[in-house]
């Protein structure tokens, strides 16, 4: 009988800020941000311009010293180690390639910092270059690429070192938009092949949504919600969440009735009463917030079989939209508020689609309204 | 057409100074505003330039001083400017950035008698520098030319984009090592142009030289200008002749240079053009 392994102390995480603040003077720029990042995974940072998420970043780059707290990567302290000597790499957003060396020279910088045989660092060179699709490239300098080629090339430069943690900041922010999808998919790929860990930080909640597999949201330097992709989508902390990501209706409203089944939320502002599926913290009579994501809501010409006054609406279309996969209508309900509707364009020809002007029924399922207390 | 005249007009006024010291250089005649027809154009100046010993010396000299007073300011300028440019908002920052441009708004005068004061009373105190001289005239030259390649490099510094430096650093050079290898090669455009204007300064310089140089150690401009005083002698001209014929080639050489860098440049960005992915 072997004696039993010692039972594993939780997961630590592998990149671990904790109560880590900036200042610049009087502005605070990240505002005691604690994050656990896990090793493998993609964590995406998402915010405004001034939101801090770049302060972050350099923070754990090195570039910046925390004004107090503390940022360790794999169990090891980084507050006196300077950015030279951080198992951290990072691709700049401009890409930082170096004009005056070839792109072999920028890839292979990082490695004769390393003091590796120049047989090696040309064999890791070449690896690299292949693996980034620029193996033809490695003569030519950086203003003869173009800038995809760019991207590729300071990922390739950033990855050869295999760093503990792979650092990016708006990776995709200078590619066009046919480029940036198909780029998204293989920056995944190359992840998860080389099995670094990424922190991307993004202004585009699209990007963050397609490569994180968890994402921060900041805002005023502080750490507004984590979570995955479809947690802070479906389920936003707060109103700042379900208005930054998405689109969203918010409706003001009073708590008329809360048990374990449900609440009801009667919104003067557009004159009906929500009624939300899920049990909320919150007392009666508390000024809440729902929202209602614009896919989740129905449109049609007769009313609906919903018990009356409840999550249904009646209105005019005033606008429509038609993007190709979707089409987007603002309807004005009967107080006057706008409400914005999208509905898929799944058919080719079929039913008359309904037109400016006309009167709609409004619904959605009691699942969908989210209750925002702040 | 009115364009073409007003160009043509601009042109004279520019050039027909030094047109007219080009040709007189070959007059004949030891009047250097008489053109003596019968004999001219003749090379006899510009022999005996070559035997005048003085004018040779003084040019000399001036050379030794231009090319030490050049490199040395090259070296504190840059110094001086990536203090200004790179380390931040550090204490006495304001202070080191009006010391060091001081010398371009301060008439040359002041500066020149101020640095003469300065040696004088040094010599008195430590010893050095002993008497006014050469090295005086070197150490006045390399702190006004300092100041103009603080401002050229600065400038230059502050268009440059930080996060290759960043980038450097962040794939483990050290601070010294990124200036070699990166900061350094991608500012030497600008050293090169601030090492050629210091040259140029230290070269012409004749204020401050003056407040500064003592017996035997007359520059090329303290010769010139000492001679036009007692009447310019046709050697002068054929002096600034060799001097403007060496300035020229230079800026024609690099125009050339500089025209086929371009042309590279432009099909390279077309080639990367065609193979955007």
């Amino acid at each position: 009988m072997s004696t039993p392994a010692p039972i594993p102390a939780a997961d630590p995480a592998y990149v671990r800020i904790a109560n880590v603040t900036k200042k610049f003077g009087d502005f605070t720029a990240v505002d005691n941000v604690s994050l656990d990042i896990q090793r493998g995974e993609i964590f995406c940072l998402l915010g405004g311009s001034g939101s801090g998420k770049t302060t972050l970043l350099r923070m754990l780059a090195g570039f910046e010293t925390p004004t107090s707290g503390s940022i360790r990567i794999d169990g090891t302290d980084m507050s006196t180690i300077p950015p030279y000597e951080r198992p951290v790499n990072m691709m700049f957003q401009s890409y930082a390639l170096f004009p005056h060396m070839s792109v072999e020279k920028n890839v292979a910088f990082g490695l004769e910092q390393e003091g590796l045989t120049r047989a090696e660092v040309a064999r890791k060179v070449a690896e690299i270059l292949d693996i980034v699709k620029m193996g033809g490239f490695g003569a030519r300098k950086p203003h003869q690429l173009s800038g995809g080629q760019r991207q590729r090339v300071a990922l390739a430069r950033a990855l050869v070192k295999r760093p503990k943690l792979l650092l990016l900041d708006e990776p995709l922010a200078a590619l066009d938009k046919k480029l940036r999808e198909h780029t998204q998919f293989e920056l995944i790929n190359i992840q998860q092949r080389m099995g670094v860990t990424f922190v991307v930080v993004t202004h585009d909640q699209e990007e963050a949504m397609t490569l994180g597999t968890r994402l921060g949201v900041m805002n005023h330097g502080r750490i507004v919600q984590v979570g995955s992709p479809s947690d802070i989508y479906e389920s936003p902390a707060n109103r700042f969440v379900a208005d930054f990501i998405g689109s969203v209706n918010m409706f003001e409203g009073q708590v008329s009735q809360e048990g374990p089944e449900g609440v009801r939320i009667s919104c003067a502002e557009v004159g009906t009463t929500v009624r939300a599926d899920r049990a909320v913290t919150c007392s009666r009579g508390a000024t809440v917030w729902t929202a209602i994501r614009p896919e989740k809501i129905t449109i049609r010409r007769s009313q609906p079989a919903a018990a009356a006054g409840e999550n249904v609406l009646r209105g005019t279309v005033r606008e429509i939209a038609y993007m190709g996969d979707l089409s987007i209508y603002l309807v004005q309900v009967e107080s006057g508020k706008m409400v914005r509707v999208t509905l898929p364009n799944t058919m080719r020809g079929g039913e008359r689609p309904i037109a400016r002007e006309e009167k709609v029924w409004l619904s959605w399922h009691g699942s969908s309204p989210v209750v925002l207390t702040e | 057409m009115f364009s073409r005249t007003m160009l043509v007009l601009g042109l004279i006024f520019l050039y027909v100074p030094i047109l007219s010291m080009i040709v007189f250089s070959f007059n004949n005649s030891r009047l250097v505003t008489v053109w003596d027809a019968a004999n001219s154009p003749t090379l006899k100046w510009y022999g005996a330039l070559a035997h005048n010993g003085q004018i040779l010396g003084a040019a000399w000299l001036s050379i030794r001083i231009a090319l030490v007073s050049a490199t040395f300011a090259v070296i504190l300028g840059t110094l001086a400017g990536m203090a200004l440019a790179r380390f931040g908002n550090f204490r006495g920052r304001t202070l080191l950035a009006g010391m060091t441009t001081a010398p371009i708004v301060m008439p040359e005068v002041i500066t020149g008698l101020s640095l003469l004061l300065l040696f004088v009373a040094l010599s008195q105190l430590i010893g050095w520098p002993r008497g006014v001289g050469a090295v005086t005239i070197t150490l006045a030259h390399i702190t006004f030319c300092m100041a103009y390649v603080t401002v050229v490099v600065q400038s230059r510094l502050t268009g440059f984009d930080e996060s290759l430096e960043e980038a450097a650093m962040d794939l483990g050079a050290r601070p010294l090592k990124v200036f070699f290898r990166i900061t350094l090669p991608l500012i030497l455009p600008a050293i090169a142009s601030g090492w050629l204007l210091a040259f140029t300064l230290s070269w012409d310089d004749l204020v401050i030289t003056q407040f500064v140089a003592g017996p035997g150690s007359s520059t090329l401009p303290m010769v010139i200008f000492s001679k036009v005083r007692f009447g310019v002698t046709p050697d002068v001209n054929a002096l600034a002749t060799i001097m403007v014929l060496l300035v020229a080639t230079g800026i024609a050489i690099s125009t050339v240079w500089m025209r086929l860098r371009e042309k590279r440049r432009a099909r390279d960005l077309q080639l990367a053009a065609a193979a955007n992915l």
